[in-house]
């Protein structure tokens, strides 16, 4: 049956899940190295969150500007489309795994269309191999493969604050994919809040596309990377890229605070201002620092980075607690996971950034296509890149008060608007100690985004004041059967039971 | 040592939470032990049904009639804590000879006493409007009722605990402390803790905490699969089911069986149900399963073709080969008691159960003859079959 | 209102051809390669979901169809996700969250 069909069967080598630069590295690796590759994204278009770019079918050629790594970018495509037009790569856009299964075979995806086609799709065909981006999404179907690389990447990590509910408040990576995708601004003037090296980024391709941003809160102090200097020299574009924002930030006047949060979003229907305030190291508020930014269109949160966790997790892969106190899953030297035929690649190994992701991907790609060993000239570059990745996690760790910031009737799970009192009088009345006892008795993590973003909090939350989300409570929140929507129609008609 | 008391409970989940409940209500005290927290085994993992409709004529209903006295008299006032909703239940037919074959139960019920009205096409889809137009008709359940069943257990604990039970999580049973025959306490990682009544509440595990007791209780785990769709406005008023479901609960096929069970809840979802079969503690997921499901429930609410399911879960149902739960002191053990294999139907029965149990426990005389359900109905000692351990998730 | 309002269509090396969408039956410009929230926000409309427990407006958060709160129905398919969905001439979309006639233009 030809790929895109309701219902249809892919037979592939290697399948790989995602085509950001993990999944891409991973797909070309792969299919170089001989093997039949079928690449699954629910993306409309190669290039995931980091090098999303406006639908080709508008913007054919895209020059780049506001990405990094993009010649990277250039790369990976121009051989991720050779192959495919070898037919080596078999590429499927628009569809996500409801459900991954591990075989006698070895692994089984059943996929859903991530947008419902329109009726008018109905009768499309098939984006012709090589041709560029896909022509919106496939029919849902299914992809077997003798192994599969995991490269399904992250999204940022959410604290709740009072507010932070309302139109307007959006994550750091939603305003820069908004930016990335439509080539224009979700409103005009920002703050943008939380931690990591992420912000400068987000804020500095605000500014680039004309909107004003009015500060970048930063809970951390510089002064937190003195202890990681050897790790950040190891990896000098770090320091290039960072030059570059403080160019920009200079150029643009955005003031760059530090040790200061956002403590609550001002606004009845919809976000239209902040209050900040001072923090101490540990993230209490210092009394007598409060402040306010009025005339707010829009504001970005981003504490740092939520691997995707629900395929490594399904599939029964072992993971631990990373630097970040991110749940991650295990990998050995050729990024295969305690799964025999399974590798993991990008932020699902670890938070690093999209270079480390390169590398990860081209490594597990070839070591899926074949039994190979890591190239050593590889693996010394993302051992640098890992130790930059950890020397940022510690310089910009979740404030450990951070509980303190939250008022009683705070939201913490936004699908099921269950505040923050509900969570801690579960916790302390009923014994909801982990993120699986306090779904039960709150619905906190029950909605459709099923804890992918109250998550960590609620995980942190129900373990008690000033303590961090245990493996086991992350690893219960990503325990996600489902790993996207699916009809129940599109059940009923599953055709095999393998 | 720790403190002893008068009455041991095994197991926080709905059953356990009720006879600990229930026991300090009679003046006795009491110790509450989980290897995990409440309410984290089969409570956890399925739909939290108060049926009077699906149930075998003889004591099963009667043990299932007295708990729902139970539920509307004892535990009335806390009805809000658990989400308890008297949302009734309606059975469906779709072909004519099933319409027949409900007509005969429905006749039967009536003369037990059960509240069963018959629905014609007309008035069926009055009560449900979106239901297949291949339905004929059915019969309408008014007594069947639905709770939150994690809320129940845990709330139960809490008010439990506010009576003066204590209660401990994370405290798995190792060991029975013995004095010849007689069961005298339990050992713990925590230390030992004696009791006048050890209660064995464990539901699915409860056959393999006999065994370390040296009596047989066969209890066997049925898996059944949920799915859940995303939240809807109001589409399902009833708790609805197809005819086929009665013989399901009733058969002992190994096999994967289902029969639709669609429902909503106060959160807006609707939960898809149900299959039942027996290959142990195998959490793998089963796509043949889903799609049984799938097909079942689109068959009852074709508009369920479109809707999104969001996630599904799985659950244990712990069940006795003649499907009668065990309850009561198990005369091999002098001490021991159990309150356990109450199958599909735990969350139902665990209010009466809870409160006949702690009756007997206190030495008065159960508001209802137990006799039916008693351990020794096993006999000997031998042949203990232990379930292999796992931890819950759902 | 904003810049990127009119801009939608203007970006440079971006095309200049428009497209109309009807927004709670009410005609909207789009631009083609906008998400469905990137042309509701380029009209200055942030909410178009309502909860359903506070009847809270919502919109876009996550941006990348991870958090499910730009629901929104599109040519009849209920619950889509705004940030996902591209815009197409002619296309119908419903919010559930009431739009004030000032939010639109």
């Amino acid at each position: 049956m030809s790929p895109g069909k309701v219902g249809s069967i892919m037979k592939a080598d290697v399948a790989v899940v995602g085509a950001g630069p993990a999944g891409l590295a991973a797909a070309v690796a792969a299919a170089e190295a001989g093997a039949l590759v079928a690449v699954v994204d629910a993306g409309a278009q190669p290039g995931g969150q980091f090098w999303r770019h406006r639908p080709e079918t508008v913007v054919p050629e895209p020059d780049g500007s506001g990405h990094h790594g993009w010649r990277s970018y250039v790369d990976l495509r121009a051989r991720f489309d050779a192959a495919r037009r070898r037919g080596q790569i078999i590429y499927l856009p628009g569809l996500q795994v409801w459900m991954p299964e591990k075989n006698d075979a070895g692994f089984t995806l059943h996929t859903t269309p991530a947008v419902a086609r329109a009726r008018s799709e109905d009768a499309a065909t098939n984006d012709p191999a090589g041709s560029g981006a896909g022509n919106g999404p496939a029919g849902s179907g299914t992809v077997v493969a003798r192994r599969l690389v995991l490269c399904p990447g992250g999204y940022d990590r959410q604290l709740p604050v009072p507010g932070w509910e309302l139109p307007g408040v959006m994550a750091a990576g939603g305003i820069q994919a908004f930016l990335k995708g439509n080539g224009t601004l979700p409103g005009r003037r920002f703050v943008v809040a939380g931690t990591g090296p992420f912000l400068l980024p987000v804020a500095a391709g605000i500014a680039e596309a004309g909107g004003q941003v009015l500060a970048v809160l930063e809970s951390s102090s510089p002064a937190a990377w003195l202890p990681h200097l050897r790790a950040a020299a190891g990896v000098p574009e770090k320091a290039l890229e960072g030059a570059e924002y403080a160019a920009v930030f200079a150029r643009h006047r955005i003031p760059y605070r530090t040790r200061s949060i956002v403590t609550e979003i001002l606004g009845q229907d919809r976000a239209s201002g902040v209050r900040t305030a001072k923090v101490d190291a540990d993230g209490r508020v210092r009394p007598g620092t409060e402040g306010v930014y009025d005339d707010v269109d829009v504001v970005g949160f981003g504490w740092g980075f939520t691997p995707q966790m629900e395929l490594p997790v399904a599939l029964g892969a072992d993971t631990r607690l990373d630097a970040d106190g991110s749940l991650v899953g295990i990998v050995d030297e050729r990024q295969e996971s305690s799964i025999p035929g399974l590798f993991l690649a990008g932020e699902v190994t670890g938070v690093g950034g999209a270079s480390l992701a390169v590398i990860e991907g081209l490594t597990a790609g070839a070591a899926a296509a074949r039994e190979r060993a890591a190239d050593k000239a590889d693996a010394s570059r993302a051992t640098r890149h890992r130790r930059f990745a950890e020397a940022m996690h510690h310089a910009h760790p979740v404030p450990a008060a951070w509980q303190e910031w939250l008022t009683p009737d705070t939201t913490v799970c936004r699908c099921e608007e269950v505040t923050a009192s509900q969570i801690t009088e579960a916790r302390d009345t009923l014994g909801a100690r982990d993120s699986r006892s306090l779904k039960s008795f709150t619905r906190a993590g029950m909605g459709w985004c099923q804890g992918r973003v109250c998550g960590f909090a609620a995980g942190c939350l129900a373990a008690g004041q000033r303590v961090s989300a245990s493996a086991q409570s992350l690893s219960d929140a990503a325990k996600r059967p489902l790993g996207a929507p699916v009809s129940i129609g599109e059940l009923a008609s599953l055709e095999t039971d393998s | 040592m720790n403190a002893s008391s008068d009455v041991l409970v095994i197991g926080a989940g709905v059953i356990g939470a009720a006879t600990a409940y229930f026991a300090a209500q009679q003046g006795l005290t009491v110790t509450v032990l989980d290897k995990g927290l409440p309410a984290s085994g089969t409570s956890s993992a399925c739909e939290g049904n108060i049926l009077v409709s699906d149930k075998e004529l003889g004591p099963e209903l009667e043990l299932t009639r007295y708990s729902l006295a139970v539920w509307h008299g004892d535990l009335s006032e806390h009805k809000k804590l658990w989400e308890f909703e008297s949302k009734g239940g309606i059975i469906v037919a779709s072909r004519e000879s099933s319409l027949a074959s409900l007509h005969r139960v429905m006749t039967v019920q009536t003369g037990y006493g059960v509240a069963v009205e018959e629905l014609d096409r007309d008035a069926l889809r009055e009560a449900e409007p979106h239901i297949s137009p291949e339905a004929l008709g059915g019969a309408s359940y008014r007594e069947d009722c639905q709770v939150q069943p994690m809320l129940v257990a845990a709330h139960l604990v809490r008010l439990a605990t506010e009576a003066g039970v204590r209660f401990l999580a994370e405290t798995p049973v190792t060991g029975f402390l013995r004095s010849g025959d007689r069961v005298t306490g339990v050992r713990t990682p925590r230390g030992d803790f004696a009791a006048g009544a050890v209660v064995n509440c464990t539901g699915t595990w409860a056959g393999e905490l006999a065994a370390l007791a040296g009596v047989n209780v066969p209890v066997l785990p049925r898996r059944g699969f949920v799915m859940v769709t995303e939240p809807l406005p109001p589409m399902v008023h009833h708790k609805v089911y197809a005819a086929e479901y009665i013989d399901n609960v009733g058969s002992s096929d190994a096999g994967l069986q289902g029969s639709p069970v669609v429902e909503s809840t106060p959160g807006g979802n609707i939960l898809i149900g149900s299959t039942r079969e027996r290959v142990g503690f195998d959490r793998s997921v089963s796509t043949s399963a889903l799609r049984l499901l799938a097909r079942n429930a689109t068959a009852l609410f074709p508009f369920l073709e479109d809707v999104k399911a969001i996630r599904h879960y799985h659950g244990f149902r712990p069940y006795c080969p003649d499907h009668l739960p065990v309850i009561g002191h198990d005369d091999r053990a002098p001490g021991l008691w159990h309150a356990a294999g109450h199958e599909g139907a735990g969350i139902g029965l665990s209010a009466g159960t809870g409160k006949l149990l702690a009756q007997a426990i206190g030495g008065q005389s159960p508001d209802l003859d137990l006799s039916p359900f008693a351990p020794a109905r096993f006999g000997s000692p031998a042949d203990p079959t232990p379930a292999h351990h796992e931890e819950a998730t759902a | 209102m904003s810049t990127q309002a009119q801009g939608a269509a203007e970006t440079p090396g971006g095309p200049t051809v428009e497209l109309t969408l009807r927004f709670d039956g009410r005609p909207l410009k789009a631009a083609p390669g906008q998400s469905v929230g990137g042309a509701l926000a380029a009209h200055g409309i942030t909410a178009w979901r309502s909860t359903r427990k506070g009847a809270r407006p919502r919109g876009l958060f996550c941006g990348i169809g991870v958090c499910f709160d730009c629901l929104v129905t599109v040519d009849g398919a209920a619950n889509q996700r705004a940030c996902l969905v591209e815009v197409r001439d002619g296309m119908q979309i419903d919010g559930s969250y009431p739009q004030a006639e000032g939010d639109r233009q």
